[in-house]
């Protein structure tokens, strides 16, 4: 495999890699702060509706 | 007369006599068409596909077949749905309907396994190109690591459509071959006190707008960072929006059922149409499937290593097992995993953990694909 093949398939692995991880990882993130905007109504809090 | 009797008899025996003269491929390709279709019909193998792919690999392997030329039946399948990357949108619309990503909303940080899933992708491209496979063609072998069959046909029809037919097969057979590959990596990489690692409960948490936005925000992220990603991860979200929303029920059921039936059916016979004999037959093939099998050993390890350092870092809160889950085979992966911890103790329930890491391992696949193929479109080869 010359240089350039190198260059590239590690540059894949690296930027890849790195890239898949970084972009769940700000999903991640995303979806905890979705869930304290919007946190699961406590149903005991809710007022009676009469 | 007697002679244009002959002539026209003679068409009758033409394919017969191509198959005693120059048939070779043909005939190892039709007992290959009857493999899959035994695979699919007796053992049960991903049937919904190997049934219709083997049938079409039998259709254009038969001599002078020209449901595969122009205006042909395999090719107008072709060209409707697999060369314009119709139908593994489609199906994804489909997937994303199916999925029920709760278990992934209630802890969000098990996103992070299924990019330690996706760790075969990228060994898989280097081993690729390492054998000379070229640049394009060796990321759209990579992506049947992703394990995921959709996002292996659109790369692969895209980028490498002469090599479309090994890799659907090879990414189809190895999905349904999960059960057997994964369980001797995941016993061989932890030990019997990891096994029985119980873990605390899934507490329900997550609010009925945070699964509505879910999809609107993966989309919208997604779609920023790695925008060559957009179709796979946007008609996935469509699926699953249409599914939290609930005033769209006939379009839901519309998804998962028929369209996805008709689909899949249409998508198969068209894969099997690129299975003709002279063009399959050739060593790159036998090297699709080695390069698949080590991508999906590869997806197992990375994932149960990552759960073990997880494992460390939270004192034994998390069961390594679990990390083999982070591929895209849902929900295969994830009842693999509940059957290997309850192998050890019958009291461990690891599914609704697993089904978060299995998630996340789906939405990790697309965005694997999407950033690689983000990533060729910076280095402008694409």
């Amino acid at each position: 495999m010359d240089n350039a093949t190198w260059s590239f398939g590690l540059t894949m692995m690296i930027v890849g890699m790195g890239g898949t991880f970084l972009t769940l990882w700000i999903l991640s993130l995303v979806m905890d702060i979705l869930k304290k905007i919007f946190p699961l109504a406590d149903k005991a809090a809710t007022p009676d509706k009469k | 007369m007697l002679e244009t009797v002959l002539s026209g008899l003679s068409g009758l025996g033409a394919g017969t006599r191509y198959l005693f003269t120059q048939g070779g491929p043909n005939v190892i390709m039709l007992m290959i068409a009857a493999a899959l279709i035994y695979l699919g019909v007796k053992k049960k193998v991903e049937p919904l596909l190997l049934v219709p792919i083997g049938f079409g690999c039998m259709l254009v392997n038969i001599p002078l077949s020209e449901l595969m030329e122009s205006g042909g039946l395999l090719r107008i399948l072709y060209e409707m749905g697999i060369s314009n990357e119709l139908f593994p949108l489609l199906i994804f619309v489909g997937i994303g309907a199916m999925i029920d990503f709760g278990a992934l909303l209630e802890n969000p940080k098990m996103l992070l396994f299924g990019a330690a899933g996706q760790f075969g992708i990228f060994l898989t491209l280097l081993l690729a190109l390492a054998l000379g496979f070229p640049a394009l063609e060796a990321v759209s072998i990579a992506v049947i690591g992703a394990c995921d069959g959709p996002t292996a046909i659109y790369v692969a029809s895209q980028y490498a459509p002469q090599l479309l037919g090994p890799i659907s097969v090879a990414a189809y057979s190895y999905m349904a071959l999960v059960p057997i590959i994964q369980p001797p990596i995941m016993r061989a990489l932890t030990n019997p006190a990891e096994r029985a690692i119980k873990m605390a409960p899934i507490k329900r948490s997550v609010s009925t707008q945070t699964k509505l936005l879910f999809p609107i925000v993966v989309t919208l992220v997604t779609g920023l960072l790695a925008p060559k990603g957009l179709p796979l991860m946007g008609t996935i979200m469509l699926g699953n929006f249409m599914r939290e929303c609930g005033v769209v029920a006939r379009l839901t059921k519309a998804s998962e059922n028929e369209i996805a039936n008709i689909v899949t059916l249409f998508l198969g016979l068209a894969i099997g149409g690129t299975m003709e004999g002279h063009a399959f037959l050739k060593p790159e093939t036998l090297m699709i499937f080695g390069l698949g099998f080590i991508a999906i050993c590869t997806d197992t390890i990375a994932g149960v290593v990552f759960g073990k350092i997880v494992c460390k870092l939270t004192k034994g809160k998390v069961n390594p097992l679990i990390g083999a889950a982070g591929i895209s085979a849902f929900p295969m992966a994830a009842r693999v995993v509940q059957a290997q911890g309850q192998i050890y103790d019958k009291k461990n329930h690891l599914l609704m953990h697993a089904a978060g890491v299995n998630t996340g391992g789906q939405i990790g696949s697309v965005v694997a694909a999407a950033v690689m193929l983000s990533v060729l479109k910076g280095m402008g080869l694409i």
